[in-house]
């Protein structure tokens, strides 16, 4: 065991400043052969920028890397991949065009004695990758062909094909299904007999405490603790993270909704979802529950006018109303806060006031010409709300943390009064403080007669919060659970199409 | 959400006072190259110091700027419009054309701007409606436009516009301010305005951001780009008629290359090419400092072609100099 405990990397006293923001305060993080360390911390803790320096991607303004004890300095992404370390990114840069194992083998595929791409044998390797991970697909395979759970697969394979010492995973089970999930875990089981060492990044505790043998808390960009799994407690750790301790009950509830507000009538789409009917009643939480792809997402974005062609009917407060872009359903009082924040929800590139009164601006202008004032205010009124972290309102809204970013995207959607707000995954990838306040606010919103649609795969979530949750399977609806009936037994039975039992990974 | 915030902190508007934004900004690095360049080309000839002189040099970029100004607002919206020199050729010609039949200035400048708007139309179909890029499809209307004006035309000219015609391109409002620069002042003020005070131009820059993003957010992606190509093929009709005054005749070879001129001011205006940043203040002083480089290198009887060495040096250099400074400031903070 004597080898386990000198570290592979040790950052030490890593700092990392980005204008108006400290992201880093002389933290230091070790990882260990052939051992899972898991990075906890909240939303703009530093783990992701964490991530970034020991990637290459970002130069820590200072601190030292040890590599096996020796100072390195990563000056590019392919410095750090000539050192072994490798990453899975939350949002890992594939390329839809290209094939499987082209994806897998760029920038280091197998070459001919000329010079010249080895494809026979780059396709060999990626089947044997894929093989080994279980990936059900061929590696001649075209990734815009593929959904994000396999493309997960092909970033899995990816790290494992530069032979990394050091593979960190960021957030990877965030868009996996259970038994992706438990495929995942065999793989890092097997990833720590061959002597990797493991970063682990996620927000989920029973996966910490299922997968790591380390921990290291970060705390607002600063190092608050490490040690072993097993040498500490779920409420423990929760303390270190937050501060202070967080209970992980849901809000306390009491719906008394009788009032319909939304019905929806017969949605069909060619290939994605079909015959969707049900009805939303004011200050009701309807939860959606279904595994990845069963065309919550499609179903959601078709009755704000995106995914086309779909037919069926909207009745709105009783009346019909047609919705043929977001544009119409905001002006009928319908918003949709996507799941994918970076590309759908935040304009990266707009300061964060603009961002929140983009789809308002009808209501903080006159006669179609700005009010900075009006917007400034607007966007103060709402952020606070949310309990923004931010330098200042005209900062990027790209220069914020993950979270950050989804409570501006969040308060934009309030900002324009809807009767009905759509939250696709609405705590995914965020840290457990501010998905309990989250949840609250969820709470708050209901009781103030806001109807909420929340997609979320997340059984407690969706037990937690809705008054009635929506099972969908394949594009249908094929169950609708409430009260005695909805617990996580039907949820996953319904959702996987199975009478027995499921296996529950549970900690 | 109290669990999470012991106290909520107090963000404020902004970081930075407007005068810190105003000396940090693009704008002003380029009127720091502007005033030099004025500097040198008065040391340089004699005869740049002219009133007269100088009127004259405007020409260099007002017919340009007109269209340069709609320009930015399409190129920050992440599309582009190559085909605006044949648009000009094209409307030119259709006013060459109205002249034969008789037509006096106000049927000559009502058809310079259709036209142009359908020009404009005809490109935004294209991209809005059926969805092809833009450069392709203006790459292919800028073929077809002035393809259109040579078969017309051949190797002749339209000549014999009216003496009140002439007054767009040789007319002077007062002393030696010409009814172009005053043309040019009032459509840089709207189109500044259309920019910068306006909810359609924070859709622009929404769009050019990221435009999955501004659709889901309510913005009509589609039809604003359409308004954007129309605005483009108007300033288009604006120019023609400007320059066909100017010229007092039309050839098929009216305008020629300007396109690309015009996508270099846009540039040099600080745009990004990419889409989604960039001012209309930068545009203008881009303007001013293109025509002084044209007018004081004329004044030096430089050939134009070593002009355009130094049109594409200075670009270039404008471009990259920010950015090279970046770099020697990073490596100077590494540890």
């Amino acid at each position: 065991m004597a080898e386990r405990t000198a570290p592979v990397v040790s950052m030490d006293a890593i700092t990392k400043t980005f204008p108006g923001v400290r992201a880093l305060d002389a933290v230091r993080l070790d990882l260990h052969a052939g051992e899972v360390t898991a990075l906890v911390g909240e939303n703009g803790a530093g783990k992701s920028t964490t991530v970034k320096i020991l990637t290459g991607i970002y130069r820590p303004d200072g601190g030292t890397i040890r590599i096996d004890g020796e100072p390195v300095t990563f000056d590019s992404v392919n410095a750090a991949s000539d050192a072994g370390i490798t990453a899975i990114h939350q949002e890992t840069v594939l390329f839809d065009e290209l094939s499987v194992a082209e994806n897998i083998f760029i920038g280091h595929a197998p070459r001919t004695p000329l010079g010249f791409i080895d494809r026979a044998e780059m396709q060999r390797e990626a089947a044997k990758l894929l093989q080994s991970i279980g990936a059900p697909f061929d590696p001649r395979t075209r990734l815009k062909d593929l959904g994000i759970a396999n493309r997960h697969l092909v970033a899995i394979a990816r790290a494992l094909s530069v032979d990394a010492r050091v593979v960190i995973m960021d957030e990877p089970t965030a868009a996996l299904s259970q038994k992706e999930i438990t495929e995942l875990y065999e793989l890092i089981e097997t990833l720590k007999s061959q002597g990797k060492a493991i970063l682990f990044i996620s927000h989920k505790f029973d996966e910490i405490f299922r997968i790591a043998d380390r921990y290291t808390v970060f705390r607002d960009g600063a190092f608050v603790g490490d040690g072993r799994i097993d040498d500490i407690n779920e409420d423990d750790l929760v303390r270190m993270m937050v501060g202070r301790s967080i209970d992980h009950i849901f809000p306390e509830r009491n719906s008394t909704a009788t009032e319909e507000v939304l019905q929806v009538t017969g949605y069909n789409h060619p290939t994605e979802f079909a015959d969707i009917n049900f009805k939303l009643k004011r200050g009701e939480i309807l939860g959606f529950y279904g595994l990845v792809g069963a065309g919550r997402s499609e179903f959601m974005q078709s009755l704000i006018g995106i995914t086309k062609p779909s037919k069926g009917v909207c009745k709105i407060n009783g009346k019909i109303r047609v919705i043929r872009s977001p544009a119409d359903a905001v002006s009928n009082g319908i918003v949709y806060v996507p799941e994918d924040r970076g590309k759908q929800g935040a304009i990266i590139g707009l300061p964060i006031f603009q961002n929140v009164t983009l789809p308002s601006i009808s209501r903080t202008s006159r006669n179609g010409f700005l009010r900075l004032a009006e917007e400034f205010a607007l966007a103060r009124e709402y952020t606070s709300r949310l309990d923004l972290r931010a330098a200042s309102l005209d900062q990027d809204v790209g220069n914020l943390s993950g979270g950050n970013q989804q409570k501006v995207v969040i308060a934009k959607w309030l900002a324009t009064k809807p009767q009905v707000i759509i939250l696709d995954e609405p705590t995914k990838g965020i840290d457990i403080g501010s998905k309990a306040a989250v949840h609250e606010f969820m709470a708050e919103l209901a009781a103030e007669g806001l109807s909420v649609i929340m997609v979320s795969s997340e059984i407690p979530e969706v037990i937690g919060m809705s008054d009635r949750a929506i099972v969908m399977r394949d594009g249908r609806i094929v169950a609708e659970l409430e009260d005695d009936d909805l617990t996580p037994e039907t949820l996953v039975r319904h959702a996987a199409g199975i009478s027995t039992e499921p296996q529950l990974e549970r900690a | 959400m109290t669990d999470t915030a012991a106290q909520p902190r107090h963000i404020p508007d902004r970081l930075h006072g407007s005068l810190h934004r105003t000396l940090r900004s693009w704008e002003a690095l380029l009127l720091l190259v502007a005033v030099a360049i004025f500097i040198l080309n008065s040391f340089a000839s004699p005869y740049f110091l002219n009133a007269w002189n100088l009127s004259d040099a405007t020409f260099n970029f007002t017919e340009k700027a007109m269209i340069a100004f709609a320009m930015a607002l399409l190129i920050i919206s992440g599309e582009i419009d190559l085909s605006v020199a044949s648009t000009i050729a094209l409307t030119s010609t259709a006013m060459g054309l109205a002249l034969q039949y008789g037509a006096g200035t106000p049927e000559l400048v009502v058809v310079g701007l259709t036209v142009g708007l359908l020009c404009g139309a005809f490109n935004a179909v294209f991209v809005t409606i059926l969805g092809l890029p833009s450069i392709v499809v203006t790459i292919g209307t800028m073929s077809l436009f002035r393809g259109i004006s040579y078969i017309i035309l051949g190797d002749g000219a339209f000549r014999g516009y009216p003496d009140s015609f002439s007054w767009f391109g040789q007319g002077y409002v007062w002393w030696v301010i010409t009814v172009e620069m005053v043309l040019f002042a009032i459509i840089a003020i709207i189109y500044g305005i259309l920019l910068h005070k306006t909810n359609f131009g924070r859709a622009v820059y929404a769009i050019g951001n990221n435009s999955t993003g501004a659709l889901f957010s309510g913005i009509r992606v589609q039809r604003v780009k359409f308004m954007l190509f129309l605005l483009t093929g108007l300033m288009s009709g604006v120019a023609a008629i400007c320059l066909t005054s100017r010229l007092g005749s039309t050839r098929p070879s009216i305008a020629q290359g300007m396109e690309l001129e015009v996508v270099t001011m846009v540039v040099l205006g600080g745009v990004n090419i990419l889409g989604g940043s960039g001012s209309i203040p930068g545009v203008v002083i881009a303007a001013f400092v293109m025509g002084l480089v044209t007018f004081g290198l004329g004044l030096l009887n430089v050939p134009g072609i070593v002009m355009s060495i130094f049109i594409g040096l200075l670009l270039i250099g404008v471009i990259a100099i920010p950015r090279i400074v970046a770099m020697i400031a990073n490596k100077r903070s590494r540890p």
